[in-house]
């Protein structure tokens, strides 16, 4: 059985080192080839019409001007007359044209006309009474549930609670299983009790999502010797990724398509091609190189993909290009849910938490959506919640970075650092008096101190409102978190060849996270080679399949993949030079750049001289890892992660301006293979969470229906100058490394919200319950303070 | 129930169609007018009592100086400096983001100066000297700058790198030793959506030490 085991740390020459990323070359000199940058020969340009109303019927469609215009290739008409259109920005009809200023032109030429319907954008508190209960589920429901990352257990639950509205047919489960939707899922429907009198009933736009207790909770918030009640949420916010959604298609004969695509996803696409293009898989290729951002927005097609596909085959199969504009990129590529919460918690004198009661609702758009995980890693002994899912025309709601854990912190661990300041406990203290109520107690017992000495907690804190000098009001906050991380399916041939070459062959994607450093790292480790001296091919069908880069799946999958394939081909090299060197093929290993015996290592090969021994026939080995851990044996990928992250702000009391001064993340993450790579993934996390934390949100015109900050001007991102000093700690060693490799691009992004919005607190003496914390909220919350304390 | 056609309050009235000339087409149309290097004789309107060249609405013939190579190009006067860059001359170092001026990715030289190319007519960059990011790497050897962005690992998914960089060279070409204030206001107008922010500034304090 070959030693598939991560070495341990005296025999690791790379893994756990700080390597720079093998791309970086690339992407700072312009070289770096993203879908956008991808230019055909005789390349047409697309354009999509998108409707402007939030909800409306198509009543008709005239594209006879645009059809007679010089320059136009392909018109299609993407939603008939009769449609109904649930958002802004929905796809209408598309033109592919010979350069974009023509398709523009082209698209103004078009006259559609609409019927308005009535719409709803707000996801403001459903009034007390709304909302129907969950009736029995349509698959419609199940298809939006699903695509909002409902979590699987309350989808199950769900359909067992109150069946289903259809009954499905084995070809239905079927093709669900191969989308990828959960076995429990499946199971779940096959045993429902259906209700085809359910089928087709109106619906309200509020939905009782989620009804549960557990424990006696009125009986814990009588005893309760400290309770505290507040209204906590997170808007909806978008991915807004820097290289919007779209892809360039062509079709190389009237059977096989070729398709650039930005994406999260190569290997997942053409099989979610091949249905509505009504071809075989086999005969889409998918490419791409690299992608512009993608955090959970980018795993399917998109109907505008399939749209490009279809224009470039009525334009004879030349190249068609259509990538999303700005404002489209805003309203329809992508958003995170809401979540808003009135909790009310309660705790005995000395901290111990013992009751969670929560009333929540938030909206992922038709869908709906579910309840977020609250009471979020601390599992209080007697719960009761409810949660109302809105149904509105905001916009489609996508997975976004580590899918509804965000708002969950903001709604549980400001609800939990409000109690504590109701104690007059320093929250430290209380969130670690409740730390057996987590699943990590351990993780995190390590974690805390090493936070509250980066931060200099013990200095910084102060009870709240009582560090103010001037106008400036300063606090400290954390938060903590977890997540799973596994390594998804991922399949690698690596090669080495006969002139001493290493190639890797997977068809899984690098979206900024690091994936190519990890695969190279992992394979030259292995090898006793320098990271450049294995040649990557990934980001193609043509490639062995690996999962889509979500949920922090990717680390976990690829190196497990590339170090069974590569442990594969070294064993098969020593055994062809064994020989040359009098020795077993066990007693060979590859260290720096040679193959030698290593209890004689002066008898050794150079690496040239060892692949010359191979003969004519490259040696090529595969390596796979199952999603399914029990199928891995030894398992190198791992599930679980914790982190505890602290921030410090300066409050201006007269402008309301927030400016984080300091954060710092502690996370473990398993065994890290590049530890620099992972510091910037939790400095990114940080970054992109003082970003929602004060400055996003999807603004919607109740009036009109429309997104009233679709750009990158008023949606506001972090600058440079809203980024304060930044201090990471990855746990290693012992009690991390053997658990193996564990995702990291989710964790580091869920806690800053709450962090920061106890920071302020603690700096103001008040809540800000809502993100972002705007300087209009900061001077609100201050000003009802200061007149409840003088009421009082 | 909003899907409900029976709940439409007056399905004859809000019927509506759409047309019209969007705000950016607006601001690109009336910039045109403005354009002053004349390449093939545009006809002559008087507007406001003045002559005013006129381009197009058809293809010009323009020319252009990119990374100290002599392009030539049959465009439409609409036509931005980044498409002009991307589509035509297939160079594509600086990146389309926002289109309007608001995220730096399309950052380029401009007679050595940072513009945003989306928000410039590429008719306008005639005769000035274009520096995109693909000239700051000289033999395969990479500017200072950029080594120090690949050592302070200042990308992840790249797509504001180059515009960032570019960016950069500006900054450290006017100010060697720059102070927070500088960075804040040569870099505050490029944006990251991953987060590089930190190894960004680390990469500029290196290149700043070693007189990049």
């Amino acid at each position: 059985m070959p030693d598939y085991q991560w070495p341990d740390p005296e025999h690791r020459t790379l893994i756990g080192k700080r390597i720079s990323r093998v791309d970086s070359p690339d992407k700072v000199s312009g070289r770096a080839r993203y879908t956008y940058d991808v230019k055909r020969p005789d390349m047409l340009f697309g354009k999509m019409l998108r409707s402007p109303y939030a909800h409306c019927k198509i009543v008709s469609i005239d594209v006879s001007a645009a059809e007679k215009m010089p320059g136009v290739k392909a018109i299609e008409i993407v939603q008939k007359p009769g449609a109904t259109i649930p958002w802004v920005g929905d796809e209408v009809v598309a033109v592919a044209a010979v350069d974009e200023a023509t398709a523009e032109d082209a698209i103004r030429l078009i006259q559609v006309k609409y019927q308005k319907l009535p719409h709803l954008v707000s996801d403001a508190e459903p009034p007390k009474d709304a909302g129907e209960s969950q009736g029995p589920l349509s698959m419609e429901d199940l298809g939006d549930m699903l695509e909002n990352q409902v979590p699987e257990r309350q989808i199950v639950s769900l359909i067992q609670q109150y069946g289903i509205s259809f009954t499905p047919t084995e070809d239905d489960l079927k093709e669900a299983k191969d989308e990828g939707v959960p076995d429990t899922i499946i199971e779940a429907a096959r045993a429902a009790t259906v209700h085809p009198e359910a089928a087709g009933r109106a619906k309200s736009n509020y939905t009782k999502a989620a009804s549960q207790s557990q424990g006696d909770v009125e009986k814990a918030f009588a005893e309760a010797e400290a309770i505290s009640e507040g209204l906590y949420g997170a808007p909806v916010i978008t991915h807004c990724c820097m290289e919007p959604h779209g892809s360039t298609s062509e079709w190389t004969d009237p059977d096989h398509l070729f398709v650039h695509m930005s994406t999260q996803n190569v290997s997942g696409i053409a099989g979610q091609m091949a249905e509505p293009l009504k071809m075989p898989a086999s005969n889409i290729r998918v490419h791409q190189d690299h992608v512009g951002g993608g955090f959970g927005s980018k795993f399917s097609p998109d109907r505008w993909g399939i749209v490009t596909a279809n224009l470039s085959k009525k334009a004879g199969g030349k190249p068609v290009r259509l990538m999303l504009e700005r404002d489209s990129e805003l309203e329809v590529a992508g958003a995170r849910p809401s979540a808003y919460a009135r909790v009310k918690v309660g705790a005995k004198k000395d901290g111990t938490l013992i009751a969670w009661q929560s009333y929540s609702w938030g909206t992922g758009g038709p869908g709906g959506g579910g309840m977020p995980p609250i009471p979020y890693c601390f599992a209080a002994p007697n719960q009761h919640k409810e949660h109302t899912a809105i149904r509105n025309n905001i916009g489609p709601a996508r997975a976004w970075r580590a899918p509804n854990h965000p708002q969950a912190a903001v709604l549980t661990l400001s609800a939990l650092d409000d109690l504590a300041a109701k104690l007059n406990l320093d929250p430290y203290e209380f969130f670690l008096k409740n730390i057996e109520l987590t699943r990590l107690p351990q993780v995190y017992r390590e974690e805390f101190p090493i936070a509250a000495e980066l931060m200099g907690w013990k200095e910084k804190w102060h009870p709240r409102g009582q560090n103010i000098s001037g106008h400036m009001a300063h606090g400290v906050g954390l938060s903590l978190h977890t997540w799973g991380g596994r390594g998804h399916a991922s399949d690698c041939d690596l090669t080495i060849h006969p002139d001493g070459s290493v190639d890797i062959k997977m068809g899984t994607q690098d979206i900024g996270t690091g994936t190519r450093t990890c695969i190279a790292v992992v394979a030259a480790d292995a090898l006793g080679l320098p990271v450049d001296a294995i040649k990557l091919y990934i980001g193609d069908t043509q490639y062995p399949p690996s999962g889509g880069s979500g949920g922090s799946t990717t680390p976990g999958g690829v190196s497990s993949s590339t170090r069974r394939a590569v442990v594969d081909a070294r064993d098969a090299l020593f055994a062809k030079v064994a020989p040359a060197l009098n020795a077993q093929p066990d007693d060979l290993e590859a260290r720096d750049g040679r193959v030698r015996v290593k209890t004689a290592p002066s008898r050794s090969l150079s690496w040239k001289e060892a692949c010359s021994k191979i003969g004519a026939t490259p040696i090529t080995c595969h390596g796979h890892n199952d999603q399914a851990a029990a199928k891995n044996k030894p398992d190198l990928t791992n599930s679980g992660v914790g982190g505890v992250q602290m921030a410090a702000v300066a409050v201006d009391t007269d402008t309301g301006i927030v400016k984080v001064t300091k954060m710092v993340a502690v996370q473990d993450c398993g065994l890290i293979i590049d530890v620099k790579l992972a510091e910037s993934s939790v400095m990114g996390g940080l970054i992109m969470g003082i970003s929602y934390s004060l400055f996003e949100e999807k603004i919607m015109d109740p009036t009109t229906g429309r997104m009233l900050n679709a750009d990158m001007e008023f949606y506001r991102l972090a600058g440079l100058n809203d980024i304060p000093e930044l201090k990471v700690h990855m746990m290693t060693g012992k009690g991390y490394d053997e658990r193996g490799v564990i995702g990291l691009g989710e964790p580091p992004a869920i806690s800053p919200g709450a962090a920061i919005s106890n920071a302020v607190a603690n700096a103001i003496g008040v809540r800000v319950g809502v993100l972002p914390i705007t300087p209009a909220k900061v001077l609100a919350a201050m000003n009802q303070g200061s007149t409840q304390k003088a009421g009082a | 129930m909003h899907d409900d056609e029976s709940v439409l309050k007056d399905p004859k009235e809000p019927i509506e169609d759409r047309s019209g000339v969007s705000r950016r087409d607006f601001l690109k149309i009336s910039t045109i007018a403005a354009a002053v290097p004349v390449v093939a004789g545009p006809h002559v309107v008087m507007a406001a009592g003045e002559e005013v060249p006129v381009h197009g609405p058809g293809k010009v013939p323009m020319q252009f100086n990119v990374n100290g190579k002599s392009y030539k190009a049959s465009l439409e006067p609409r036509v931005t400096l980044l498409d002009a860059l991307r589509d035509t001359l297939d160079i594509t170092g600086a990146k389309r983001v926002c289109d309007k001026a608001e995220c730096g990715a399309c950052t380029v030289l401009l007679d050595d100066k940072a513009v945003y190319a989306c928000a410039m007519l590429a008719i306008e960059a005639q005769g000035k000297k274009i520096t995109t990011v693909e000239a700051l790497t000289e033999g395969g050897t990479l500017h200072p700058i950029q080594q120090a962005f690949v050592d302070n690992d200042a990308s992840q998914c790249g797509f504001c790198t180059p515009g960032f960089v570019v960016a950069c060279k500006a900054l450290l070409d006017k100010h060697p030793n720059p102070t927070p204030d500088d960075l804040l206001h040569e870099l505050s107008g490029n944006l990251c959506r991953c987060g590089t922010y930190a190894g960004i500034r680390g990469a500029i304090a290196q290149a700043a030490r070693k007189g990049a």
